[in-house]
C-alpha cells in the first residue's frame, strides 16, 4: 500500500469516527470536521515533526498546532487518537461527563495533543504567534501551525493578530483558513460578506497561498510541504486559503451550512457510514 | 503607641513594577514583556531598552497581546503583559478567560492606572471592577500591592509562582513605607498594627489611608488592627479569622467597587465562618469622573476619615 493510499484510508476512518462521535451524544459539529479531515490527516501524518507518544506542553524541538475554531473538535480528537496521542477507545467519551474530550478542546483535563482551549472564536492566531515567538527566542527551527474557520475571520482579534504577525516578521508560522463559505446562519457571503480574503491578508503583509482542493489529500500534503519548504523563513507569516466542502464525504451533508452543528439520527448515521469504509477499525 | 510607619518618600506603584521587571529580566532569561502602546506609562522602558529581544510591542491590540502571552508560555516563557487596568481586564475578559485562565497559562497580567487615582482621564479609564472580574476566574491569583517597594517585590515574586496572576497597581505617587527588603509572600497578609477593637483590612492605595486612620483612632482611644491584604485571591483566611476572633468586627477599605472587591471577599469568608458586622469603604455602585486623585478619593469616600467613620459605625454594631 502506498503512503498516500494508507492516509486516504485513514481519512475514511476519521470520517466514520466523526459521525459516530456526534451521533452518540446527539451534539457536536460534523460539517466543518468532515471538511477538514484531509488537512488534519495530512498535517499530523505527513507534515509535522512531532512525537505523539511523548506529549509535552512546551513542544520544544517539535512543530506545534493550534485549532482556533475549536468546534471542529471531532476531527481533531479523531486524528490525535489515530496518530497515537491517546487511546482510540477514548473517542467514545466525547462530550460525556468526566471526559477529557470536552465539547470544545481544552488543556483543562490534560488531553495529550491539546495546548490551548478554543471555542470562543478568534483567539488561536494570537496564541500561535506567541508560540512562534517563543520558538524564535528558544532558537528552535520548528514551525507553528494553526487552523481557522472562514467565518471566524469576522472576529476582530484575528486582524489584530494578522497585523502583529507581519509587523514582527513571524515567519515560522503557517496559518490555514478553512474556506468552506459557510457559517451557522448561512453562507458567509450572505451572513457577513468578507470580500477578498487574499487581498486582505496580502494587505496585512502575509504571504498568501491558495489551495483549491482542500479535500484532495495529495494536494493538501503538497501544499503544506511547499508552504514549509518554500515560504517560511522569508520574513512573512504564511496563510493558506484552503477551499473545502463542509460535510465532505457524506453526500447529504455536503453543500450546505445545515450540518454545521447538527448530529445525524440513527438512520442518517447508517446512511453516512454506508458511504465511509471502515479501514482501521471503529472505536 | 505611636505611628510607626514613616513617610520618607512618595513614589508611584507603577515604577515599582518597572524596577521589579527590570530586575527580573536580569535574573531570569525566560521573562518576556509585552506592552500595548503604554511603555512609558507602565514604566517598562528600562526593560525594553536592556532586553529588546524579550520585549514585544503589541500596539493598541490588547486582545491579541493576551493571546500572544498565552502562546509564549507554551514555549516555556514567563510573559508579563502591561497596559492600563481597564484594558487589562474588561476589554479582554474572554481572552483571559479562555486562553489564559481556563488553559492555565503562566501569564502575569500587570495592570497600571487602576481605580479613581488615574485622575483626570475620567471614568472610561478608571476601572473599579477589575478585582471582581479577575477574582471570579478559577485559578487566577489577584494581587494589589500598596506602595512602590511592595509592588516591586510582588512583581519579582509572581515570576516564581506558576499560574496566571493579575497584578494591580496605580498611577499616583503615594507614601512608600514597606521595607525595601521585605519578602513578598503571595497569599500572606501583613499585619501592620495589632489592635483589639476593630480589624481594618485594606488593600492597595487604601493601606496608607488605613495607617492614617489608625493614628486618628489611636488618639480617640480606639485600638485598631490594621492588616494589609495585598493578595485578594487566594485570601489569607487564617489571618483574617484570627484577627476578627479577637476584634469581633471588621472594616474593609479599597479603591474598587464594593461589589466584587476585597470587602465582598472578607464578608463572604466571615459570613461562612464567623458572622461579624462588616463595614466597607469602597465605591458604591458608581462610575468615577475627572478630577485630581485627591479630589476623587475625597468625593467618593475613600479617605482616612471615611475609614474612621466606618470603624465607629461597625463598633456600634458589635454584639459581643
Amino acid at each position: 500500500m502506498t503512503e498516500i493510499t494508507k492516509l486516504e484510508k485513514r481519512c475514511s476512518q476519521v470520517r466514520r469516527d466523526i459521525v459516530r462521535m456526534v451521533h452518540a451524544v446527539n451534539s457536536g459539529h460534523p460539517g466543518g470536521s468532515l471538511g477538514c479531515t484531509e488537512y488534519f490527516v495530512a498535517l499530523y501524518n505527513a507534515v509535522m515533526n512531532h512525537d505523539p507518544k511523548k506529549f509535552v506542553m512546551d513542544g520544544k524541538g517539535e512543530d506545534v498546532f493550534f485549532l482556533s475554531n475549536g468546534h471542529i473538535s471531532p476531527v481533531f480528537y479523531s486524528v490525535l487518537a489515530r496518530s497515537g496521542y491517546f487511546p482510540v477507545e477514548e473517542l467514545k467519551t466525547f462530550r460525556k461527563l468526566n471526559s477529557r474530550l470536552q465539547g470544545h478542546p481544552t488543556t483543562h483535563e490534560g488531553l495529550p495533543g491539546v495546548r490551548i482551549a478554543s471555542g470562543s472564536l478568534g483567539q488561536g492566531m494570537s496564541v500561535a504567534i506567541g508560540a512562534a515567538f517563543a520558538k524564535k527566542l528558544n532558537k528552535e527551527n520548528n514551525i507553528v501551525y494553526s487552523l481557522h474557520g472562514d467565518g471566524e475571520l469576522q472576529e476582530g482579534q484575528i486582524w489584530e493578530a494578522a497585523m502583529a504577525a507581519s509587523a514582527h516578521k513571524v515567519d515560522n508560522y503557517i496559518a490555514t483558513v478553512d474556506v468552506n463559505g459557510q457559517q451557522i446562519d448561512g453562507p458567509t457571503d450572505k451572513v457577513l460578506p468578507m470580500g477578498d480574503l487574499a487581498a486582505k491578508f496580502s494587505a496585512f503583509g502575509w504571504d498568501v497561498l491558495h489551495l483549491e482542493q482542500g479535500n484532495n489529500l495529495s494536494a493538501v500534503i503538497d501544499m503544506l510541504k511547499k508552504a514549509k519548504a518554500e515560504h517560511t523563513g522569508k520574513g512573512k507569516p504564511v496563510v493558506i486559503l484552503m477551499k473545502t466542502e463542509m460535510g465532505y464525504g457524506v453526500d447529504f451533508m455536503m453543500g450546505s451550512h445545515k450540518w454545521h452543528g447538527v448530529a445525524p439520527n440513527d438512520e442518517q448515521l447508517a446512511q453516512a457510514l454506508g458511504q465511509l469504509e471502515e479501514t482501521e477499525g471503529d472505536y | 503607641m505611636t505611628q510607626k510607619y514613616a513617610t520618607t518618600e512618595k513614589k508611584d506603584t507603577r515604577s515599582g513594577f518597572g524596577v521589579g521587571l527590570l530586575e527580573l529580566g536580569r535574573q531570569n532569561p525566560e521573562v518576556v514583556a509585552l506592552c500595548a502602546d503604554l511603555t512609558g506609562s507602565l514604566k517598562m522602558d528600562a526593560f525594553q531598552k536592556e532586553f529588546p529581544d524579550r520585549f514585544i510591542q503589541c500596539g493598541i491590540s490588547e486582545a491579541n497581546m493576551m493571546g500572544v502571552a498565552a502562546g509564549l508560555t507554551i514555549g516555556g516563557k514567563i510573559p508579563f503583559t502591561g497596559t492600563f487596568a481597564n484594558f487589562s481586564t474588561g476589554r479582554v475578559y474572554d481572552q483571559i478567560r479562555q486562553s489564559i485562565a481556563y488553559s492555565h497559562k503562566n501569564v502575569k497580567i500587570c495592570a497600571s492606572h487602576a481605580g479613581l487615582t488615574l485622575g483626570e482621564d475620567g471614568a472610561t479609564h478608571q476601572i473599579l471592577e477589575d478585582i471582581g472580574l479577575m477574582k471570579m476566574l478559577p485559578g487566577m491569583t489577584v494581587i494589589n500591592p500598596c506602595d512602590f517597594n511592595q509592588t516591586k517585590a510582588a512583581t519579582i515574586a509572581i515570576a516564581a509562582h506558576h499560574g496566571p496572576v493579575y497584578l494591580r497597581f496605580g498611577r499616583p505617587s503615594v507614601p512608600n513605607f514597606t521595607p525595601a527588603d521585605q519578602k513578598f509572600e503571595i497569599g500572606k497578609a501583613i499585619t501592620l498594627y495589632e489592635g483589639a477593637h476593630v480589624s481594618i483590612f485594606a488593600t492597595g492605595h487604601l493601606v496608607w489611608k488605613a495607617i492614617q486612620a489608625w493614628e486618628i483612632l489611636n488618639n480617640l482611644g480606639i485600638s485598631a488592627e490594621v492588616i494589609n491584604i495585598h493578595t485578594i485571591k487566594p485570601l489569607d483566611e487564617k489571618t483574617v479569622i484570627q484577627s476578627v476572633m479577637k476584634t469581633r468586627c471588621a472594616v474593609t477599605a479599597e479603591e474598587h467597587q464594593r461589589n466584587g472587591g476585597l470587602g465582598d471577599s472578607i464578608a463572604q469568608l466571615l459570613s461562612r465562618s464567623l458572622p461579624t458586622p462588616v463595614e466597607m469603604v469602597a465605591v458604591n455602585d458608581s462610575f468615577g469622573e475627572s478630577g485630581t486623585p485627591d479630589e476623587l478619593m475625597k468625593k467618593y469616600g475613600l479617605e482616612a476619615s471615611n475609614i474612621v467613620e466606618a470603624v465607629k459605625k461597625v463598633i456600634a454594631r458589635k454584639t459581643v
